[in-house]
């Protein structure tokens, strides 16, 4: 028996590695859906106290089980599927949304070595896995075949498409300081204190670094959807955009979906510019928190910032939404490309 | 047999199987929006084939620039299109013989290729090239784009900077009359521009 699990746990055969990897990915599913639940509560506590609200606080204590009885009620509903909607697509779309949501995580290093699969181009596929999110949304709008739902999912692929592109632009800033496309040796590059993040770097490079974060910081808000910029789903104007026709199991696949996005875009922030697992100082009591913590630590700070987003900017007009991306923000990453790209070949190579 | 070597080849022929198949369903779908989303299944399965030769970056590149972009592209104006499907199969027996000539003048051409194709005695070394295991593909692709082909390179993009010139200037059309906002303008605007106080004598008016 103690030969077997030695077997079993033996990364070097294939039969050890498949068990070793099953548990990682088993282990990032469960931690990930049971922190949405209580993400997803803290998201409508810190709205509801900006707008001097008490939020849900009904079931268990604070409300702190609120997620969980939302859960249950959508598994428990009917599921209605509109009568000229191409049925086979219309069930697929979610399913797309929240797979593709899980599959950006594999390469997501959350500690030293805590990391499904540490690819080369890791960060090539997180761009390849979120430019595939847009799918989830548009095939939904379009197999519900009604009109909401349908402007609702052209407007979102518009959006997504358009801040893809600085957000490509703004990674390769980070790329070239790095020197590196795996994700894990960026956070490495980034080690020994604060003053080496990359977003907050006590070097003249901050200058265009620190503006790099807020724009990849407001991209994101952007790429997924949220207030100020989801207009996908302005209930104003789409009553709730590409989701109208969804209900029940299905719905809850798209907010599961759209709020792990929401995580791993800020998983992303803390990965690029805040040093990922790296602890501010490395003096004593603050190397004693495992690096794992810290990570969730500034996973969490960036996510507040999303919600206080959500709770005090009014919402874009279309055109002007446009206008930031294309006319403002790609601009002006390009040529932060430019200067970063000059610092690295003459500042940093002239160095070495 | 060694186990990886195995399920390498048992892969090679589920993505090129796959491939083949989802091609030929682009092309047999009714449904215009289906035939693209079988279009995006066939280059996950190209990329499939890519990553098992060992070129992980153009695997990425494959999916973020094809299925990540163009096809969604694709998706965006074949879902604005008005498709009345009795109209398109009316004149199926009308084209019927142009296209079935078509097809068999490619298909013999194909035929005739194959069965004329000699295999190089050298194309097994080159197969067979030992890949340097310690450089990582991505810093050898580089290698070569940035020093040898670096004029092929900006040459390629420059083509593309014409080509989205191009295609802006050819739909860009500025309509006169129109009002436009200026943000600057808006920006730049104060209290004292807008709103002028005027002391109005009662009984006088201004």
């Amino acid at each position: 028996m103690a030969d077997f699990f030695a077997q079993a746990f033996d990364t070097s055969t294939p039969l050890g590695w498949s068990v070793v990897t099953l548990l990682k990915v088993l282990g990032f599913v469960v931690v990930l859906l049971v922190s949405l639940a209580f993400i997803l509560l803290a998201d409508r506590k810190i709205w509801a106290a900006v707008q001097m609200r008490k939020g849900p606080n009904v079931v268990g204590a604070f409300g702190l089980l609120q997620s969980f009885a939302d859960f249950l009620k959508f598994v428990f509903k009917e599921i209605v599927i509109p009568a000229g909607a191409d049925k086979i697509v219309f069930v697929l779309a979610p399913f797309l949304s929240l797979v593709l949501a899980f599959v950006a995580w594999a390469v997501i290093p959350v500690a030293p070595g805590w990391v499904i699969s540490d690819l080369n181009v890791g960060i090539l596929y997180l761009l390849a896995m979120s430019s595939l999110g847009v799918y989830g949304i548009i095939l939904g709008g379009w197999a519900s075949n009604s009109k909401y739902p349908f402007l609702g999912a052209l407007r979102s692929t518009a959006q997504m498409v358009s801040y893809e592109v600085s957000i490509g632009f703004v990674i390769v800033t980070v790329l070239m300081l790095a020197g590196t496309m795996n994700l894990s040796e960026i956070v490495e590059a980034q080690a020994g204190g604060f003053w080496h993040w990359y977003g907050i770097a006590l070097s003249p490079i901050t200058l265009v670094m620190l503006p790099m974060m807020v724009v990849f910081f407001i991209s994101a808000l952007a790429e997924t959807n949220r207030p100020p910029f989801d207009l996908p789903e302005a209930e104003s104007e789409l009553v709730a955009g590409y989701q109208v026709e969804y209900s029940s199991t299905l719905y809850l696949l798209y907010m599961i979906g759209e709020y792990l996005n929401i995580v791993l875009m800020c998983s992303m922030v803390t990965i690029l510019f805040l040093g990922g697992w790296n602890a501010p100082i490395e003096v004593a009591p603050f190397n004693w928190i495992p690096p794992f913590f810290w990570f969730a630590i500034k996973v969490l700070m960036v996510f507040f910032m999303f919600s206080m987003v959500k709770a005090i900017v009014p919402r874009y007009r279309y055109d002007q939404l446009m206008r930031l991306g294309w006319k403002v923000f790609l601009p002006l990453s390009m040529g932060a490309v430019i200067l970063v790209a000059a610092w690295v070949v003459f500042v940093q190579g002239a160095a070495v | 047999m060694d186990l990886a070597v195995f399920l390498s080849g048992a892969a090679f022929y589920v993505f090129a199987s796959a491939a083949i198949a989802f091609a030929f369903m682009v092309v047999s779908a009714r449904n215009p929006v289906r035939s693209v989303l079988f279009l995006i299944m066939t280059f996950f399965s190209a990329a499939g084939l890519f990553v098992l030769l060992g070129a992980e970056f153009l695997a990425m590149i494959l999916i973020m620039v094809y299925v990540g972009a163009v096809a969604v592209l694709f998706l965006f104006v074949v879902m604005m299109l008005d498709v009345d499907f009795v109209e398109l199969r009316q004149g199926f027996l009308d084209y019927l013989p142009l296209g079935g000539l078509l097809g068999f003048v490619l298909a013999v051409e194909l035929i005739v290729l194959g069965a004329s194709w000699r295999v190089s005695e050298k194309a097994a070394d080159l197969r067979q090239a030992p890949m340097d295991k310690d450089q990582e593909n991505l810093r050898a692709f580089a290698e070569v784009l940035y020093t040898d082909y670096a004029f092929f390179l900006e040459a390629a993009g420059l083509v593309l900077l014409v080509a989205m010139i191009g295609a802006i200037v050819l739909t860009n059309y500025h309509k006169k009359g129109v009002k436009r906002q200026n943000i600057s303008a808006q920006v730049a605007r104060k209290a004292e521009d807008g709103v002028e106080l005027v002391d109005v004598k009662p009984g006088q008016g201004l």
